[in-house]
């Protein structure tokens, strides 16, 4: 029997919307985490550290995320590690979305005057001193606005996850789908869903760039 | 001891040799002027006096610090030498009060009551104690420097140095900035100034060095030098500025 798009298959893709939210939400954090440190690595007066972030940005950057996160959950669980869905998806959307918030941030970082540099180390502070008091405040106005158009892009490419069994929004959609094949109502409400979340996203940017200054040279 | 001591520095940028050997002494309380055309490597001298700069050989000795090119040496030596730049470079998201407590805070652990009140005092002394609570961007080029001024003083340094620190600047807002330096000089405070502004380093700095490829080709008394200069050079270079 064919079942109908109505309020119990509604409710069923709220709840695949909050699932698609736990995962951007949880993927963004680790990926700032990691993302900043390799930020910071790349621009390090150690050579090494440099290096490091480098391939680990190159090559992060250069392969699939699907690709990661058939590694991550395939190949563990035949390594032995039992590993849940939501856990492989995130860890594998952290990845890929550290390499690519690096880079942003490394940019940033590099958009403010080196003058800005020479300055706080001619009144003798620190490196980190530097970092946290006249560069990091900075480089983060400059980086607003790439990197809030970075997570519209998370969010919408979370949807990847549903290769590993993963009930997302865009995987709710298509089983209820494949239920009712009401595609027009069904792909209709996911569509608005997704725009539901990134539109606010999108406007709290340009919110931001105004209230943080965004662009002006002093 | 003197204040500032160099000795057969040499310095390049690849392959090009902007400083052949440059001596040069200052004295405790001595204001000297360092001009020539561009290109003579006379700010490249300046910015290697604290360190900005790395030099091939030679040495610089300045208020008891060797220059080394350690972390933890230049940030000694830099406690104790104040440098101004031509573009002020003031930190564009902190107030002018917050760009000036913010180094000795950090760097000497000053209490943040006695940081304010320092901060308050070297404000007075440009000039500007009204824009404490003004951000940079509000401000003239010339209030912008007189800040910058301020915001090295209040590391209470031995030695200042500054960068053509009007060179950015409106002719009219060159004075200002210039009046303050000027009664500084005045107060004691040791000084290196690289300078376009050839009557100020006639008139306020005890001595002028004058390079020219990369060497010291002519010092003295300023008002001497200016007025006798004992190299075709230098002459020349007198003229070009007078027109």
């Amino acid at each position: 029997m064919i079942e109908s798009f109505g309020w119990p298959e509604f409710m069923f893709l709220v709840r695949a919307t909050g699932w698609t939210l736990v995962l951007t939400v949880v993927a963004f954090l680790f990926g700032s985490i990691v993302g900043g440190a390799f930020a910071i690595m790349r621009l390090a007066q150690s050579r090494i550290l440099r290096n490091v972030a480098s391939v680990y940005i190159l090559v992060i950057q250069s392969v699939p995320v699907l690709m990661v996160l058939f590694l991550s959950y395939y190949g563990l669980s035949l390594a032995g590690f039992d590993i849940p869905p939501l856990i492989a998806a995130s860890l594998s959307l952290g990845i890929y979305v550290s390499a690519y918030l690096a880079e942003i941030w490394r940019g940033s970082i590099e958009a403010v005057p080196f003058q800005q540099w020479e300055a706080s180390s001619s009144l003798a502070m620190t490196r980190g001193q530097q970092y946290r008091y006249v560069i990091l405040p900075q480089a983060l106005r400059i980086s607003v606005p790439p990197t809030v158009g970075f997570l519209v892009q998370l969010v919408k490419n979370t949807s990847i996850v549903s290769v590993v069994g993963f009930v997302d929004l865009a995987r709710a959609g298509q089983l209820i789908n494949n239920a009712t094949f009401q595609p027009f109502q069904v792909f209709g409400s996911v569509a608005v869903i997704y725009f539901l979340i990134c539109f606010p996203l999108s406007r709290l940017s340009k919110h931001l760039e105004k209230v943080l200054h965004v662009g002006r040279t002093h | 001891m003197s204040a500032v001591h160099i000795e057969n520095v040499h310095k390049s940028f690849g392959k090009l040799e902007v400083l052949k050997g440059v001596s040069l002494t200052v004295e405790a309380g001595q204001v000297v002027a360092i001009i020539g055309r561009s290109g003579s490597g006379k700010s490249t001298l300046l910015r290697c006096i604290n360190g900005l700069e790395t030099i091939q050989s030679g040495r610089i000795e300045v208020v008891g610090h060797t220059v080394t090119y350690t972390d933890e040496k230049l940030r000694a030596l830099r406690k104790d030498v104040g440098i101004v730049f031509q573009s002020y470079n003031l930190f564009p998201h902190l107030t002018v009060g917050q760009n000036i407590m913010l180094a000795p805070r950090i760097t000497k652990g000053v209490p943040k009551e006695e940081a304010r009140a320092q901060a308050e005092k070297v404000l007075a002394q440009v000039g500007l104690s009204e824009k404490f609570d003004v951000y940079p961007d509000n401000l003239s080029g010339g209030q912008q420097q007189r800040v910058a001024i301020a915001r090295s003083l209040a590391m209470q340094p031995k030695v200042m140095l500054f960068d053509e620190v009007t060179s950015a600047l409106d002719p009219e807002l060159t004075g200002e900035v210039l009046l303050v330096m000027e009664e500084l000089a005045r107060g004691g405070m040791t000084m290196l100034l690289v300078t376009h502004e050839m009557n100020f380093a006639r008139s306020v700095a005890d001595f002028t060095v004058f390079m020219h490829q990369g060497k010291v080709w002519e010092m003295g008394p300023s008002e001497e030098l200016f007025s006798h200069p004992k190299t075709p050079e230098l002459a020349a270079f007198v003229k070009s500025t007078l027109k």
